[in-house]
């Protein structure tokens, strides 16, 4: 026999014309070499022979990261929505009554209002009046010991202006309402007193006489004491319920470039008799620290999805192990064709780094997801640091890594008779 | 002839208690375009004195070179060039990847030469034209038969045109029919220079060869020399 014949009919040598076109590139070196493409594809070939497998692996990680991104990314949606209140709102300051040196309460003046609206960098000022021993019922049958901590303030018509607050149900109190016996309810004293509508015979016993509830708040985040308190005008707070025209909260919008100066002189403007028994504070701060506390919780939560990515590694690395326990025949034939224990090593490492990849790939994209829904359902707007999938990806690829070495290094090391015969 | 493969004084001994020998002082040169069939008992180190030879392991004292290169001096990259450039395989088992087709499994016997991807898929399908598998090019090894999965293991063996193949009992698995297509088909490389090894228990392989050597407990009992014209069709 001289040659083969081949499929189209031709006499032909099986080591044929191509030997020439192979000798040349024979005589440029006599190490084995491997194309970095051919290694990536390698590792590639061999997650796809196991698919359900690199899935699985790659699951581990996914999930590790997944949790560090949805918690760096919800944490800065939250940051952001808080920022753009604080952009909003932070600019308000509140000034209330204290006591003075011999500590006897020191009510605010009745021109305190009027004078520090005069302050040019304030923008607006609206007073509120604590009626002392007040109660809110739902009805007169109502015990009063079930007043459910609600208190009743004399409030302006310019109150929701000043604070950024809206009407949920029904309307503010005006010129008109605030003579006469109606109340507007905070979002959770109406929350407290069962009422979630506003019709025109809702009334609630307020202080031993029926108010008629014309509307009810949205919550106010700045003014928390707003909320679980019911509203009245200042002149029905004076004539029925012995307010005595005196506020004893004055909220202080002022240009957001000038609150520090406008809290200085505050005091002063408030009450020049006795400046000491006025407390001014930033409403803003409380918000600060609030997220301050939130934030207290993303490194625990990040520790988390850490101890989570470990484990993928070690599952990856597990998977590894088995993977060159099953394919010593494989690794026998790439060493017999030219694989060198670098080429060898390489392959697994490779394959390692391509499953924590395509993990970190995937827990990235669930982190984000799990970011914007949390984002769209508390109406934030999502926000997902850069550093979040970079880091994400980098501590999955050296997860990766760390996961595949042991795994390559035991591959590498059967020699190649080994491998067949083992196989 | 060009002395393609030479074994001076080889032996192999495995640790062990006690050691095994394998291999004892074997002596053997192969020649460019030489049909050589390995024969002996089982355990008489057919197979040992295949892998030494194809520098698959190392031998314990004595020298190998191929190609006129002393292998003991030899880096595990160079090694491993060596077997890249100079050596080709054929295994009882065939060793192909499940996952990949035909061609794709070829074409892994340029893979370690920095060949790209385009011309290695091209020398695999010409190399699988001669081994007249042209029309299976697609096909997975579980869509083919033993025959055929053999002819695509022999196809990477010679799509780097080696000095010489090494096969370990090529038809072991095999029927009739096809093995004595394989020996043919392995017969015939020699066709073109290259030099064919093959280790056999079956008579029939052996007699398609032009040498015999005869092995028994790691040794070289009995070397027919070259023969050129006295092989048969089996």
């Amino acid at each position: 026999m001289t040659g083969l014949q081949t499929a189209s009919g031709h006499q032909a040598s099986l080591a044929g014309d191509a030997r020439s076109r192979w000798t040349s590139k024979r005589q440029r070196g006599t190490r084995s070499r491997m194309r970095a493409v051919d290694l990536v594809s390698s590792g590639l070939l061999g997650l796809r022979a196991r698919k359900l497998r690199a899935a699985l692996s790659a699951l581990g990680i996914a999930l590790g990261i997944a949790a560090g991104v949805a918690v760096l990314g919800i944490s800065a949606s939250s940051k952001s929505s808080l920022l753009a209140q604080l952009g909003a709102e932070g600019n308000l300051l509140t000034v209330s009554a204290g006591h003075g040196y011999d500590g006897t309460p020191a009510p605010l003046p009745l021109t305190a209002e009027s004078m520090i609206g005069h302050i040019p960098p304030v923008e607006s000022v609206t007073a509120v009046g604590y009626v002392p021993g007040a109660t809110v019922l739902r009805t007169a049958a109502v015990p009063a010991v079930n007043s459910g901590g609600i208190s009743v303030l004399a409030a302006q018509d310019g109150l929701l202006a000043t604070l950024g607050g809206s009407v949920a149900h029904g309307t503010f109190l005006n010129a008109a309402t605030e003579r006469y016996p109606a109340t507007v309810l905070g979002a959770v004293a109406a929350q407290t007193l069962g009422i979630t509508q506003v019709h025109p015979d809702t009334q609630v016993y307020l202080d031993g006489r029926y108010f008629t509830v014309v509307g009810i708040l949205r919550p106010v985040p700045l003014a928390p004491e707003i909320d679980e308190a019911a509203l009245v005008g200042f002149p029905v707070a004076n004539s029925l319920l012995g307010l005595g025209g005196h506020p004893t909260e004055l909220y202080v919008r002022t240009l957001p470039d000038q609150v520090q100066a406008v809290d200085s002189v505050l005091p002063f403007t408030a009450n020049p008799a006795q400046p000491e028994a006025v407390q001014v504070s930033r409403p803003s701060s409380i918000l600060a620290a609030r997220a301050a506390a939130r934030s207290a919780f993303t490194g625990l939560f990040l520790a988390l999805g850490a101890v989570a990515a470990g484990v993928g590694g070690v599952g990856i690395a597990n998977i590894m192990v088995i993977s060159v326990l099953e394919r010593r025949g494989e690794i026998g034939l790439r060493r017999a064709l030219g694989a060198t224990r670098g080429h060898v090593a390489a392959q697994f490492l490779t394959e390692s780094l391509i499953l924590s990849a395509f993990g970190g790939a995937a827990g990235i994209l669930l982190g984000a997801a799990a970011t914007a829904g949390y984002a769209i359902g508390y109406h934030q707007s999502t926000v997902i640091p850069p550093v979040a999938p970079a880091v994400g990806m980098a501590v999955a690829v050296g997860i990766g890594a760390i996961a595949g070495v042991y795994p390559a290094a035991k591959a590498a090391r059967l020699t190649p008779a080994e491998a067949l015969r083992s196989s | 002839m060009t002395t393609v493969l030479e074994m001076q004084d080889v032996a192999k001994t495995y640790p062990g208690s006690p050691p095994v020998q394998a291999l004892a002082d074997v002596t053997l040169q192969i020649t460019c375009a030489e049909r050589t069939a390995l024969v002996g008992p089982s355990g008489s180190g057919k197979t040992t004195l295949l892998h030494v030879a194809g520098t698959l392991e190392r031998p314990t004292s004595g020298t190998v070179t191929i190609a006129g290169e002393e292998v003991a001096s030899l880096s595990d990259a160079e090694l491993s060039g060596v077997r890249a450039r100079r050596l080709g395989f054929v295994f009882q088992q065939f060793y192909l990847l499940d996952h990949l087709d035909a061609v794709q499994n070829v074409a892994l016997g340029l893979l370690h030469r920095g060949v790209r991807a385009r011309d290695r898929r091209a020398a695999a399908i010409d190399a699988l034209d001669r081994v007249g598998l042209g029309h299976r090019l697609g096909h997975r090894p579980a869509q083919l038969s033993g025959g055929e999965r053999q002819r695509v293991a022999i196809a990477r063996a010679v799509i780097g045109h080696p000095d010489v193949v090494l096969a370990d009992e090529p038809t072991g698995n095999l029927d009739s029919v096809a093995g004595s297509e394989i020996v043919a088909l392995l017969a015939s490389l020699a066709d073109d220079g290259t030099a064919v090894v093959v280790v056999t228990h079956d008579q029939a392989v052996a007699a398609a060869m032009d040498r015999r050597v005869v092995m028994r407990d790691g040794r070289v009992v009995s070397d027919t020399g070259s023969r050129p014209g006295l092989r048969g069709t089996p």
